[in-house]
């Protein structure tokens, strides 16, 4: 079926980012390095655009490209929060970049790119494509968890990164070769039909399903495949480490939730329960580590873990019942809505870490914040909202998102679930709120106090602004966020 | 005649493979493996996979060896005598998969991916000019996402090897 000029209209988003990276790519060596603002500025109108298009995709589902693509409220909602992400990180990278000296327009264009991988992720339904964009995802996310080169952390993350993600591709490519086997398609819907024909006796479709979740637990982070996150979140510079952390991890759960759902649907008590186990051991080893942690970046890489962990309740939820039945629609709808809020939460602490600088470089352990609250009032209330927010206490955004879950676990027969998860969530109050106590309730030392400074900008305000408004706002007043997610799990099976 | 040509290209496939293993000038190995993939090219025109044929030889023959050679010669490594005392491990292993082999040919009831098989007799003319036109049409949008990937791979390595960029102090 040759592509026609109605296939270019579906994925006019995807060629508008696309064609504003090139743009970038190219117009990077012809402006002077006063005036490489002007492109990050010209990123965010992309942005906005494309935030413009794709809202009209949010009550329509439209298949493309002889059905490789497809546009419906699930990936118009994915796509949507995506763009906000890609938007705070670009606007605090602006500041950060100019902190740490990377002067380089790539970056944005990288960020692009990167984006552009996702929204394909997000609205693929073909084994292939997904892959090819987890793929374009990925690459362009190595080489920026390498922009500080002359930093040996910088390298080594990049280098770690890049060395075991392609080995999960690697897994995943094997899973889908195996399904392309018993198929002869890499469309979810065959593949769907010849799953449930051929079920879970079946040692290929095992032994696909297995590569598979592997390969997407490596990317949305899930113990036992979570190794490389620590290293990587902590070496890359802090603007890659918050977009890596969140927009990534959002991406990966969108297309793994699809595939599982749309792939294996029919075949769901077969591999619910390697979620089930997941997602327990992910939230508490996640908790726990996390609690021995002193520097920050490291602490909320473990952090982002445990949440990992936290919003595999959904996809365990989603498949406890059958497609389409209420309780798996809700188990989807909060895993939307828990990283919604997520994406908020963690990307304000990032920008906190991001900003505090001591000498010249990031203050990011935690005797950095010592004092905060008698330096800097501002900066140390902001953080103790994001880390309030993610212990999950109300009235902010992390509770609503856990309650939606939690909730979900409960209407789904699996109150125990639920009860795990809130033990392991006090448990993290432990570490959140240690930093909170240290800005609140200790002395600085003279030299703390000196060297420490905060790099406020317009823009990074713009950016914590925008993230306590997500955590305060979606905390006292779900509702409107709720019912997108609750229309949007209507065109999903 | 068909039997003819594929013994003689599993012949030297078998030959050029074990002396691969059994050289000990590692420049003699990586030429023995450029014979045994020409070799599995040509088992590959035999079965009327002219395009694999052809990938087989621009990839492997032409890339992926010509990166060993470099290797190996850039660490000018003219004997390479460590790996020489795992004849045990490798007879092990041999014998294993061998054996393996033989029980899955000789025990196996049909075809392993029966419908990857039925898509294979779809194929009309011939197979380089029906992938392009397949790539080209039904699946181009995965193809251009995959030209995506090169540009960001390609850019990628510029940014991250190029002297006097990104350095604090220049």
């Amino acid at each position: 079926m040759t592509p026609s000029l109605v296939d270019l209209g579906a994925i006019l988003p995807e060629l508008l980012i696309v064609g504003a990276a090139c743009l970038l790519l190219v117009l990077d060596p012809i402006t002077p390095s006063s005036k490489k603002d002007l492109l990050a500025w010209m990123s965010l109108g992309a942005l906005a655009l494309c935030f413009m298009v794709t809202i009209g995709d949010l009550n329509h589902r439209v298949l493309a490209f002889s059905d490789l693509v497809i546009i419906d409220p699930y990936a118009a909602f994915w796509k949507l929060l995506l763009y906000v992400i890609s938007g705070m990180t670009i606007l605090f990278s602006m500041t950060y970049l100019k902190e740490e000296r990377i002067e380089l327009a790539e970056y944005y264009g990288f960020i692009l790119l990167s984006l552009a991988g996702m929204m394909i992720m997000v609205s693929g339904a073909d084994l292939l494509t997904i892959y090819l964009g987890i793929e374009l995802m990925s690459i362009s996310l190595y080489i920026m968890a390498g922009f500080k080169r002359f930093e040996a952390k910088s390298i080594e993350s990049s280098a770690k990164y890049f060395i075991l993600g392609s080995f999960s591709s690697g897994i995943l490519l094997y899973g889908i070769s195996l399904l392309y086997g018993i198929s002869g398609s890499t469309k979810l819907t065959d593949i769907a039909q010849a799953v449930t024909s051929r079920g879970f006796d079946d040692p290929m479709v095992l032994f696909a399903t297995m590569f598979l979740i592997v390969g997407f637990g490596f990317k949305v982070s899930a113990v036992p495949f979570h190794m490389w996150t620590p290293d990587v979140y902590q070496g890359a510079p802090t603007s890659v480490t918050a977009f890596m952390a969140v927009a990534s991890k959002a991406a990966s759960f969108a297309a793994f939730l699809r595939v599982l759902l749309e792939g294996f649907g029919g075949v769901k008590p077969s591999w619910q329960g390697l979620i089930l186990v997941l997602c327990i051991a992910t939230i508490a080893l996640g908790n726990i580590v996390a609690i021995v942690q002193t520097n920050v970046k490291r602490m909320l890489a473990y952090s982002s873990i445990a949440h990992a962990g936290y919003a595999l309740i959904g996809i365990v939820v989603a498949g406890s019942v059958a497609n389409g039945d209420p309780i798996a629609s809700g188990g989807v709808s909060s895993l939307m809505l828990y990283l919604a809020i997520y994406s908020f939460m963690t990307l304000g602490a990032f920008a906190i870490v991001g900003i505090l600088r001591r000498g010249g470089l990031e203050g990011e352990e935690l005797d950095d914040f010592t004092g905060l609250s008698k330096r800097h009032k501002g900066a140390a209330f902001l953080m103790m909202i994001f880390m309030v927010a993610l212990a999950g206490i109300p009235p902010t955004a992390g509770f609503m998102g856990k309650f939606y879950l939690f909730m979900a676990a409960v209407n789904a027969g699996m109150a125990w679930l639920a009860i795990i998860a809130l033990i392991f969530a006090a448990i993290s109050a432990f570490y959140y709120l240690r930093v909170v106590m240290v800005m609140y309730m200790r002395e600085p030392s003279a030299a703390q106090e000196n060297e420490t400074r905060l790099a406020f900008t317009p823009t990074t305000s713009v950016v914590l602004a925008c993230a306590i408004a997500g955590v305060i706002i979606l905390g006292v007043f779900p509702g409107p966020l709720v019912s997108v997610t609750t229309s949007a799990v209507m065109s999903f099976p | 005649m068909a039997s003819f040509v594929f013994f003689y290209f599993a012949g030297v496939i078998v030959l050029t493979a074990t002396l691969v293993v059994a050289l000990r000038n590692p420049i003699y190995s990586a030429l023995s493996l450029l014979v045994m993939f020409f070799h599995v090219a040509g088992l590959y025109v035999t079965l009327h996979a002219e395009f694999l044929a052809a990938v087989q030889i621009i990839v492997y023959a032409g890339a992926i060896l010509v990166l060993y050679l470099f290797v190996v010669m850039l660490l000018n490594v003219k004997r390479e005598e460590r790996f020489h005392g795992q004849a045990s491990v490798a007879m092990f292993l041999g014998v294993t998969l061998l054996t393996e082999a033989i029980l899955l040919v000789f025990l196996s009831e049909g075809p392993m991916f029966p419908a990857a098989v039925a898509n294979t007799s779809e194929l009309v003319t011939g197979n380089t000019k029906s992938i392009g036109q397949v790539l080209f049409s039904t699946y181009l949008f995965p193809f251009e996402v995959a030209s995506l990937i090169l540009l960001v791979a390609m850019v990628g390595a510029v940014i991250l090897s190029k002297k006097g960029i990104l350095d604090p102090k220049s």
